[in-house]
């Protein structure tokens, strides 16, 4: 199978209240490839991810997903896609089970739960009420749904934030499985990975000359 | 795709009762309200029969609806907060079964066991008997609207907790819920026919099932964007 493009990119800009958050974005990814992007705080990574994730509509500029415009194929890119933002949409009332659950696909069999609570090494937290747990935890269990998605194309939106060491490199295991298999990702971190092959774009801020 | 437009339904609806159901302490302010005021007014008014008779039916619907506006501001703030309504906007599907299912759960959290409740009251307000099923199916109709109703302006005062400006937007709305849901009380109490503002409030929650989520989805968006 020959690589095709998963995501296009062409001079995405968002504007909030008459002021341009960055430089116009353009890039591509495809499939098999991780892309990462950086960029000082407030340069805009969230809020290019949400616009990638149609949650906020761009001010200019296209997006398309296999050659479609976003607008042409919203219900299947958005099938395709696993995000994990900023704040991970854990709830803190629910269990670390029930909150994998309730975060991956339908028909998620429960031995796949367990598994995927394994990898992550929270196996004995799984009746604990995420409120409980440590900031890291509660990464992890975000993160947890690397492994029971069935999602093509990944947007993590700094996921490396607050995990320790060998979360880190757990990450990292997930992802180069995910490239192997055909995936892409786009993530967003401050930190440079050592296992994955990445390559970067640099969101630069607009500076407007008064 | 039908069975994923249901699932939405269905996953909410039991993720938020089972979230009711771990915080049972703010669950039980709306409707320990109801029952506390309930319990004030015959000692601070007057506690002859005939009186208290006249103003339950108009009393036991202002109570309903202040309970829940108390409750409903929470309905979107916590999803807010801790990035689920992200999750919810990106969902390939439509977002007005999940939001449905929201609704639901906090009708059956907050609706459901004030209109349980009611008789209790009814009966310490020396309220006849023959009204207790009126009251009862009215409370189960109207705080289904309030419900929907309160939601969006809950949708539409994130990310902040609505407060007051909430209070504000929903109260006009509320009105037409408080008029003929007394009415069905009070007709009832005077040997009338009932039916009639019932049959109101019943068309108020068709309406209200169908217009709110679409004004909600459109809320959620524009919360999101601001």
């Amino acid at each position: 199978m020959t690589t095709h493009t998963v995501l296009k990119v062409e001079s995405l800009a968002f504007e909030r209240n008459d002021a341009v958050l960055f430089q116009p974005v353009d890039f591509e990814l495809k499939a098999g490839e991780a892309l990462q992007i950086l960029g000082v705080n407030g340069s805009g990574k969230t809020t290019l991810f949400q616009l990638l994730t149609a949650i906020l509509p761009s001010s200019s500029g296209q997006i398309s997903y296999r050659e479609q415009p976003l607008s042409d194929c919203r219900y299947e890119y958005l099938s395709n896609v696993l995000f994990i933002g900023h704040q991970s949409g854990v709830k803190a009332a629910l269990t670390v089970e029930e909150n994998l659950r309730w975060m991956s696909p339908n028909n998620t069999s429960c031995e796949k739960i367990s598994a995927a609570l394994e990898v992550v090494g929270l196996s004995e937290y799984a009746q604990i009420h995420c409120a409980n747990l440590s900031a890291g935890q509660k990464r992890r269990v975000a993160l947890a749904r690397l492994i029971t998605s069935q999602a093509k194309l990944w947007l993590l939106d700094e996921p490396l934030t607050s995990l320790d060491k060998q979360g880190v490199e757990l990450v990292e295991r997930c992802m180069n499985q995910h490239l192997a298999q055909g995936g892409a990702i786009l993530f967003s971190s401050h930190q440079d990975l050592a296992q994955v092959t990445t390559r970067n774009y640099k969101l630069e801020p607009l500076m407007e000359v008064a | 795709m039908a069975n994923n437009l249901s699932g939405g339904f269905k996953a909410y609806l039991y993720r938020d009762i089972l979230i009711a159901q771990r915080d049972r302490g703010d669950l039980s302010k709306p409707l320990m309200f109801f029952l506390l005021v309930a319990v004030m007014v015959p000692l601070a008014i007057a506690p002859e029969a005939n009186k208290l008779s006249a103003i339950a039916p108009g009393l036991i619907w202002i109570l309903a609806l202040l309970a829940t506006l108390l409750s409903i501001e929470r309905l979107f703030s916590e999803d807010y907060a801790d990035g689920s309504l992200e999750q919810l906007l990106i969902s390939p599907n439509l977002l007005m079964m999940p939001i449905l299912g929201k609704i639901t759960a906090h009708w059956l959290v907050i609706g459901l066991p004030l209109t349980l409740l009611s008789p209790v009251i009814a009966i310490w307000f020396s309220l006849p008997i023959s009204a207790m099923v009126p009251m009862m199916l009215s409370l189960a109709l109207g705080t289904a609207v309030l419900s929907l109703i309160g939601a969006v302006g809950a949708a539409l005062t994130l990310p902040r907790q609505g407060g007051v400006l909430l209070a504000l937007l929903v109260m006009p709305l509320y009105m037409p819920v408080l008029i003929f849901g007394s009415a069905t009380i009070q007709a009832a109490v005077d040997g009338l026919n009932w039916l009639a503002p019932l049959a109101m409030l019943a068309a108020l929650l068709a309406v209200a099932i169908v217009l709110c989520p679409l004004a909600i989805s459109a809320g959620l968006r524009i919360a999101k964007n601001g």
